[in-house]
């Protein structure tokens, strides 16, 4: 667990000096969900009814914007060679990594969220399962990304590669996130939903790393 | 298996199956089109449009088929690094994607007539279609490097982590209430499919089965004969 908190601790160090890393992500959230209003029209019903989607949409291609960055700079300057020959295990690295990511990405865009809703007309029975739905899902969207990110180091055309491979594997956390939030809207429990997205999030805890941790061992070998 | 991990073996193996293969995928082709589209009933209800399925469902299983063939191949050439395990799954990918099109394209025709859309984002359709991306992504990831062997084991690993898509397709119209109508062939009590149009259905899916395996021995030989040349290029050069 050394290596784990070392590499987290690190990582948050790195995005916290280059911050504007991060809001950058975060201005592209807001700015994607701005467009939505602007193509389709500001009337308030048509914008409550899609809310919940953009929001999802926009969280999801804010979250892939960054990953390809995820073990990039490693990979570009030898520190991902040290890593794989590390006594800590890989795949704790490739936690640490989505963690961090995670926490750089998916805990702004969680907080910005709500003031997409209002931007939106989400009704206001929404936004609770909204953020719950945000907070359970956006950590899967980490843990897979970091499986695409590091089949994509050093791949020609890296970032529009890595949408390809993994937008069509967000699909399911998609399809649970935005019926959680129409389920509240519609006075049904919203609880299935949620339990399909922790259930979503905790198989990929357990499955991404290893096949992210062998897509970085043959990236340096 | 471990036997024809050599390629000068698969090869000659590929070129002893593939006129066989060649044969047999004319002639169930043959049968199955005579049958399906002259000789078979049209359906009670679904009239002539019903023909389409004999080209549509094994279309379906050919692409569930080539995709776990790929990801089998994909888990050997990583575990014992058989570099004709790589060969077979990447001589896969088009095959596979073209059934996966060729699925999507004959069940939006069949969709119209009989769903009154091209359409619907049900369970099924949207699993498909991910399959095809799944396709075009391992195919994009194998050809983006400049090291042809990273290219390969790059691929093989997405293959398997996309291989969590098969199942979700073949039980999608189980687990979800879709306007795709559920399994009639591969049941457990038994087909619930008239003979006259299983016959059909049946040499269908041996021909597509057959045309598969015909295509494959001539794209793993191409491959192997390609490595060849591109060997003898560079010591040349």
């Amino acid at each position: 667990m050394n290596g784990f908190s070392a590499l987290l601790k690190r990582d948050l160090k790195l995005a916290y000096r280059q911050a504007s890393d991060s809001l950058t992500v975060l201005a592209f959230f807001v700015l994607a969900t701005v467009l939505f209003p602007l193509a389709v029209g500001p009337e308030p019903a048509i914008l409550a009814r899609i809310g919940a989607g953009v929001v999802w949409v926009a969280a999801l291609l804010a979250a892939m914007l960054s990953m390809d960055r995820m073990f990039q700079s490693d990979y570009d300057d030898g520190t991902l060679e040290l890593l794989v020959i590390a006594p800590a295990p890989l795949e704790l690295c490739v936690l640490a990594k989505a963690c961090a990511h995670w926490l750089t990405t998916g805990v702004p865009l969680i907080v910005a969220a709500p003031l997409m809703g209002l931007f939106l007309n989400l009704d206001p029975a929404g936004y609770g399962t909204l953020l719950l739905a945000l907070a359970l899902g956006t950590p899967s969207l980490s843990l897979i990304g970091a499986v695409g990110a590091a089949l994509v180091l050093g791949a020609r055309r890296g970032g529009a590669l890595l949408s390809l491979l993994i937008l069509p594997l967000f699909v399911p956390v998609l399809i649970f996130g935005v019926g959680a939030v129409e389920a509240a809207l519609t006075d049904i429990s919203a609880r299935p939903q949620l339990f399909v997205l922790g259930a979503l999030t905790l198989a990929a805890l357990a499955l991404t790393p290893w096949p992210a941790a062998a897509a970085l061992r043959q990236a340096v070998e | 298996m471990h036997r024809f991990a050599n390629p000068t073996r698969f090869v000659a193996l590929a070129r002893a199956v593939q006129p066989w293969a060649m044969t047999i995928a004319l002639a169930t082709l043959f049968a199955g089109l005579w049958f399906g589209l002259l000789a078979s009933p049209p359906d009670y209800q679904q009239g002539e449009t019903v023909r389409i399925m004999y080209v549509h469902v094994p279309a379906a299983w050919m692409a569930m088929f080539c995709y776990t063939g790929m990801a089998g191949a994909s888990a050997v050439a990583l575990v014992w690094k058989h570099a004709v395990a790589h060969v077979t799954a990447r001589a896969t990918a088009p095959i596979g994607a073209a059934f996966t099109f060729l699925a999507l394209v004959t069940g939006s025709l069949w969709g119209k007539p009989m769903w009154g859309t091209w359409w619907v984002w049900d369970a099924r359709l949207t699993s498909v279609l991910i399959l095809f991306f799944l396709y075009l992504g391992y195919m994009a990831l194998e050809n983006a490097f400049d090291d042809r062997a990273r290219g390969q084991r790059a691929a093989a690993i997405l293959a398997i982590v996309g291989a969590v898509n098969v199942p979700i397709i073949k039980f999608s119209v189980d687990w979800w209430n879709t306007l795709h109508q559920p399994a009639s062939v591969v049941r457990l009590d038994g087909p619930s499919i008239h003979p006259s149009m299983l016959t059909p259905l049946i040499l269908m899916a041996v021909g597509y089965t057959a045309f598969y395996i015909w295509v494959l021995c001539l794209r793993v030989r191409a491959d192997i004969n390609m490595s060849k040349v591109r060997a003898l290029k560079l010591r040349n050069a």
